[in-house]
């Protein structure tokens, strides 16, 4: 169990240097920060002293090769924008996204669990197909539409909710409830798919024979097993918590990780969006370690293979 | 013989969305107080469809109708409570996978205690020796230590031991064996097909084995219907069956059966297929396939009727002028062999 979870932590690290290299080039090849930084017109002395600044005359793999040893060192560089550390830019901005990430998360769990489990125990009646319909059109509306359509009944239309910004709590529920639906939706068909399939496995069947009423059968048989696909999307969703919110946190004005990463891209603030990427592959990586550990827990079949591929 | 379980007239229907469709036309069909009955038949053809409904394991799209009478109750009128203390409790049954028959995600243990806890109200470590006792007495070896297992460290053979221990924690008065040993090797059936026979005889407890192996039935039960197309077409005592069978299928069934000693043969088997429930040919569903079949036989269903006065019974229109033919025959068979 140790060596499979050291290997699995060795994985991640491989990832992670993917993910570090992935962003250097992109940014790199994605246009001249000196030209957007300081505008099309500045004088080509101010051009030269920007990209000496920023090391940006020098070639592109001793670029990368500092900017591997520095990040390595956990030195992410300062914002081109405002000089401060990139690390303490997005960090200021952490707490503001997962205060709607982690709410909007709990929704989709709360909301979208109880959905599937009862559209798969009431299969083919009017109660599943009113769930799946729902869900249905939570998948497929994009979030920003939602997000608007929101806006337009709560904030517009109502009055109750404010529309954008972050100055209060209340600002903070359309976009939970925006992200929060959507989630709740992708959750209830994957809960009800995965009820289904393990309400027509025989040892439910079995279960049922040996003479445990119906409820019993679904508590201690039907859910446990469910919950093994299930906790895949979960931990999918845990690990966007701090990159889930970009399209929503630009339609409400909410000044989180997501909108800083909009402007940064736009402004080609290279230091800030590496760090962003790095946050997000953190957290996306994590989130996977943590789900494939969660499953041998939930999996006695898996727990064997990981003792057989650790021993 | 005073019947422990008694079905009359059973059907089954299954709901099609649009119509339903009849699986199980009208099966009566009685097992004693330890007795051991056979029930045979192609895949398809209702047998195990029969003792689920009469459990009430068939789900919202079974309609099940007729009677089912243990005792002075009848199944089919009880609620969920009154059907899960006769599940396991009184009526028992033992499914053809057994691997996926447990659930992979609990220990043996805990799946025996459940039985355990809910007819016998056994809990802590009392459940737990009883649990020990139980996979000791399906000849389970180190017991203790099979409880903290899950079912996949098991093999299929231990696995159907574990249901069969299970289904023995409720001391029930009939052990349904559905297709008990088909996914387990021949060295394994033989196995578990002796623990079957020594524990019905040990406790008194009916068996129902449900099998489309002939030769398997023929060892084990005393009494054997053969079903066809969701109807019984002949039920005789085993002995009767298998030396004067009389139904067209039955016949046939017995035919496709290589000898073991005797000269080489072609195996007969029968022509055509299972026609599909929904697809049944008017009168006798057999008619299509049979040698036998004229005219009536698309006219009219036969009954299921005595022969001789030995419980032998045939749906046939000719079962008289078979019966006669199958008499003559045994009789040469005898003469042969003497």
């Amino acid at each position: 169990m140790l060596r499979y979870t050291l290997l699995r932590i060795f994985r991640a690290l491989i990832t992670v240097t993917l993910i570090v290299s992935l962003a250097f080039v992109i940014l790199r090849m994605s246009g001249d920060p000196a030209i957007i930084i300081l505008g099309p017109e500045a004088p080509p002395e101010a051009y030269a002293a920007f990209r000496a600044n920023w090391g940006l005359d020098q070639p592109i793999w001793i670029q990368y090769l500092k900017y591997f040893g520095a990040v390595s060192q956990g030195d992410l560089g300062n914002s081109m924008r405002d000089g401060r550390s990139a690390l303490q830019v997005v960090g200021e901005r952490v707490p503001l996204t997962l205060a709607i990430t982690i709410p909007a998360l709990l929704l989709k769990i709360l909301i979208g669990l109880p959905a599937g489990i009862c559209a798969a125990l009431y299969r083919n009646t009017y109660i599943d197909r009113l769930i799946m319909t729902v869900s249905v059109m939570g998948f497929t509306v994009p979030s920003f539409v939602l997000g608007l359509v929101l806006a337009l009944i709560f904030a517009v239309k109502l009055g109750w909710l404010p529309s954008g910004g972050s100055d209060t709590w209340q600002h903070a529920i359309l976009p939970i409830l925006t992200m929060g639906l959507i989630g709740a939706a992708v959750i209830a068909r994957f809960t009800r798919s995965a009820m289904l399939e393990v309400l027509g496995q025989p040892y439910i069947r079995s279960a049922s024979a040996k003479g445990l009423v119906w409820r019993d059968v679904v508590t201690s048989h039907a859910l446990p097993n469910a919950a093994i696909p299930t906790l895949t999307i979960v931990g999918f969703m845990v690990g966007s918590l701090v990159a889930g919110a970009v399209v929503v946190e630009s339609v409400f004005s909410w000044p989180g990780v997501g909108r800083l990463l909009v402007t940064a891209v736009a402004n080609r603030d290279l230091a800030v969006v590496q760090v962003i990427l790095l946050f997000i592959g953190f957290t996306m990586v994590f989130a996977n370690l943590t789900v494939d550990l969660l499953y041998g827990w939930v999996d006695p079949r898996l727990r064997t293979k990981q003792l057989q591929a650790g021993s | 013989m005073d019947a422990i379980v008694s079905i009359r007239n059973m059907t089954v229907d299954f709901d099609q969305g649009h119509r339903f469709v009849r699986a199980l036309h009208g099966i009566s069909l009685d097992v004693g107080r330890g007795e051991a009955v056979g029930i045979v038949g192609e895949s398809g053809c209702g047998k195990s469809i029969t003792w689920l409904a009469a459990l009430g394991l068939l789900g919202k799209r079974a309609r099940v109708g007729g009677r089912v009478m243990m005792g002075s109750k009848s199944l089919l009128e009880l609620d969920e409570n009154g059907l899960a203390d006769i599940r396991g409790g009184k009526i028992a049954m033992i499914f053809q996978d057994p691997s996926s028959s447990l659930n992979p995600v609990h220990r043996i243990g805990r799946q025996l205690g459940e039985a355990l806890r809910l007819h016998r109200g056994l809990r802590g470590s009392a459940a737990k020796a009883e649990a020990k006792r139980l996979l000791d007495r399906v000849g389970i070896s180190n017991a203790a230590q099979r409880l903290n297992e899950y079912p996949h460290e098991l093999s299929g053979g231990m696995n159907q031991r574990v249901m069969i221990a299970m289904a023995l924690a409720g001391e029930p008065e009939v052990l349904i064996a559905d297709e008990p040993t088909t996914a387990l090797d021949v060295t394994i059936q033989a196995q578990i097909l002796d623990l079957l026979r020594e524990l019905s005889a040990d406790n008194e407890m009916a068996l129902v084995l449900i099998s489309h192996d002939l030769g398997v039935v023929a060892d084990m039960t005393e009494r054997v219907a053969v079903m066809y197309c969701g109807r019984i077409i002949e039920q005789a005592a085993t002995d009767t069956l298998f030396s004067r069978p009389v139904h067209p299928y039955t016949r046939g069934l017995i035919a496709a059966l290589p000898d073991i000693v005797g000269p080489k043969r072609r195996l007969a088997s029968i022509p055509g297929t299972v026609p599909p429930p929904d697809r049944l040919p008017p009168g006798c569903s057999f008619a299509p396939r049979c040698a036998r079949a004229d005219q009536a036989c698309t006219d009219r269903q036969p009954e299921l009727a005595g022969i001789g006065g030995d419980g032998h019974d045939v749906s046939c229109l000719h079962a008289a002028e078979l019966a006669t033919n199958a008499i003559r025959e045994a009789a040469s068979n005898e003469m042969e062999r003497a």
